[in-house]
């Protein structure tokens, strides 16, 4: 690494590297710090190597995936997020990713407002051979959410994966419009939905925390997922966002294609961000 | 979140008054200050620093050491500094015939949305625009721009979905269009990752071939330090004219818009404040310097 063959670290070029892996400066700050207490523990050698192992401690271990206990109602994921992130194409990439485990999978339309969402998701399962349930344009996503889960559980289907229109986290009405399709998912399965995941996008910088702030408070999130890791963005933010809400990351998009896609992997991540 | 800068750099200098005279060491101190609250809006780590050094100077100015509120003085200092940097050389869209408008930028930056809302704008100034679908990969990416050119009452120009060369789609729609009456082509573009290369090439070539007057690049406001290399790449594949700075309804501080303005020297065009198609403004260099320093 580039600190290694230097005889003293260079702090600065440290706390350089964290906040450019948008860790946030107070983060970087306060990591920094610690570091440097560990006095003569720590050299330009192995710099790197204690800076991902401090990292760790602030991130969970490796999760299993989260599949479903055994229920003869479908596991329900609710995909949410703000404008643009990646989360239809991540509910296919997902919807892909567990049909291949050979269960059965729907998803449901139930972003009826931007132009052409639900023609996207179409194309997608077209593509990848997964059933999509949608409603009218402008139809109450709710009621889109309510149909597919019931036909979802009418077919057997093991999961049903529920795509949402994109929205601010500062828009109240758009976020009190998740309790409705929370509420209305729960009427045919008290326990529905089982996950509801967030998505981020890994070239945003510190307001991800505060969208997964305002999201986790109007809708509780199990977990996010961070897209777009195939691009410059390391996605540091999701160190903070797990330090300070306890929400851990899941998944990994890495591209446009289906198989851009895994499960989140903290010692790759790490070596991925410094 | 910052709201309260200046009122905590008064409080700095209040409590370094009890103890003496300020010094240029005190106003390091504040500077730092100022840079942690760049770094919290996003600023890149070195737009931040190289910002920080050029205005330094004129913090140090004796008029500030004087003042009642140093603090106050101090980020009026940044803050006047920061409009004219996002300011500068503000002009409108080059709309010279043939008019070309070229817009790119990152996955789900707001691309599409943003042509319809040009589109709309530029035909409510008189003009008549043409949109031209050259996504040919994301699913339904052309159904969308042919929805949103509707809704705003643009034609659009919608490739089959066969097609996979968007230089040929471009070659189509320039021929299809020198029969009609358009001033003004808007081409929206794939989303991209700029450190892809291939698509990058993709972008170069549909550019050489097209020579737009104007090449936009759509940029969310919540993007992080990675807003440098973004900028910077895309400025360098394509020589960008301009930027659009989207989603700035959110309350994202926007730091992204200075590091792009300083590593490209481009201006800031308009920014995007809504999904609804009416809802893309003037840049106010002013607003967003408050924005970025929480004011
Ligand atoms: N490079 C890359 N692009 C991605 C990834 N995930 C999604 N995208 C792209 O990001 C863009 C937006 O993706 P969508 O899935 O439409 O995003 P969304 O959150 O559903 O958007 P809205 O519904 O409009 O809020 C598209 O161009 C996707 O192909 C990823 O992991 N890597
Ligand atoms: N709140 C808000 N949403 C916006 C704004 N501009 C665009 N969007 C939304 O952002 C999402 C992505 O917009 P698109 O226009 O599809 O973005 P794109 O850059 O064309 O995406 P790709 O073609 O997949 O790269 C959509 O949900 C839009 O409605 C804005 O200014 N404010
Ligand atoms: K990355
Ligand atoms: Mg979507
Ligand atoms: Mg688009």
């Amino acid at each position: 690494n580039r600190f290694s063959n230097t005889a003293e670290i260079d702090w600065d070029d440290l706390e350089a590297s964290l906040v450019a892996a948008d860790l946030g400066p107070r983060l970087a700050m306060s990591l920094v710090e610690e570091l440097r207490d560990l006095g003569r523990q720590i050299t330009a050698d192995d710099v790197v190597e204690i800076t991902r192992q401090h990292l760790a401690q602030r991130l969970p271990p490796d999760l299993p995936p989260p599949l479903p206990p055994s229920s003869d109602k479908p596991f329900v994921f609710l995909i949410v997020g703000v404008n643009g992130v990646g989360k239809t194409t991540t509910c296919a990439k997902l919807a892909h990713w567990l049909q291949r485990r050979g269960s059965l999978t729907y998803l449901a339309a139930a972003d009826t407002f931007r132009a052409a969402a639900t023609e996207q998701l179409l194309r997608w399962g077209q593509r990848l051979d997964i059933p999509v349930i949608t409603g009218p344009a402008n139809a109450d996503p709710s009621s889109v959410c309510f149909n597919a889960h019931q036909q979802a559980i009418r077919d057997g289907a093991r999961y049903l994966i529920c795509d949402t229109a994109g929205r601010l986290h500062n828009r109240h009405n758009l976020m009190e419009e998740l309790s409705k399709i929370r509420r209305t998912l729960a009427k045919q399965d008290p326990a529905a939905p089982h996950l509801t995941l967030l998505v981020l996008d890994a070239s945003t910088g510190s307001n991800a925390l505060q969208q997964a702030k305002e999201f986790h408070k109007a809708s509780p999130l199990d977990g996010f997922i961070l897209t777009k890791m195939d691009g410059s963005g390391k996605g540091g933010v999701a160190v903070a966002i797990h330090e300070q809400l306890g929400i851990p990351p899941r998944f990994l998009g890495t591209g446009e294609e289906p198989a851009d896609f895994a499960l989140f992997q903290r010692a790759r991540f790490l070596e991925d961000m410094i | 979140m910052f709201a309260s800068l200046s009122d905590s750099l008064d409080k700095t200098f209040r409590n370094l008054r009890g103890v003496g005279k300020i010094s240029e060491k005190n106003i390091t101190d504040a500077l730092k200050e100022i840079r942690l609250a760049l770094l919290e809006a996003d600023v890149e780590f070195t737009v931040a620093k190289t910002f920080i050094e050029h205005v330094k100077e004129k913090a140090m100015g004796t008029e500030v050491l004087k003042a009642v509120k140093p603090g106050e003085q101090i980020v009026k200092i940044f803050h006047d500094e920061l409009a004219e940097l996002l300011g500068g050389d503000q002009v409108p869209l080059n709309l010279e015939a043939p008019a070309r408008i070229l817009l790119c930028g990152l996955n789900g930056a707001g691309k599409t949305t943003t042509a319809a809302k040009l589109a709309g704008r530029l035909k409510r100034e008189g003009r008549k625009p043409l949109l031209v679908a050259c996504d040919l990969y994301r699913p339904a990416a052309i159904d969308q721009l042919a929805t949103v050119g509707g809704q705003v009452g643009v034609p659009v120009y919608t490739p089959d979905t066969s097609e996979s060369d968007v230089v040929k789609v471009a070659q189509d729609a320039l021929s299809w269009a020198s029969n009609q009456t358009h001033d003004v082509l808007i081409f929206d573009t794939a989303g991209r990752q700029e450190i892809d290369e291939r698509l990058v090439q993709e972008l170069q070539r549909l550019h050489s071939f097209l020579t737009p007057g104007e090449t936009l690049l759509v940029a969310d406001a919540a993007t992080g330090q990675g807003a440098v290399s973004v900028a910077r790449h895309f400025d360098e594949a394509v020589s960008i004219s301009g930027i659009i700075l989207t989603k700035l309804d959110s309350d994202a501080r926007g730091g992204a818009a200075l590091s792009m303005r300083a590593v490209t020297g481009k201006p800031i065009k308009y920014v995007g404040e809504g999904e609804k198609l009416d809802q893309l403004f003037e840049f106010h260099p002013d607003r967003m310097a408050d924005r970025i320093l929480g004011m």
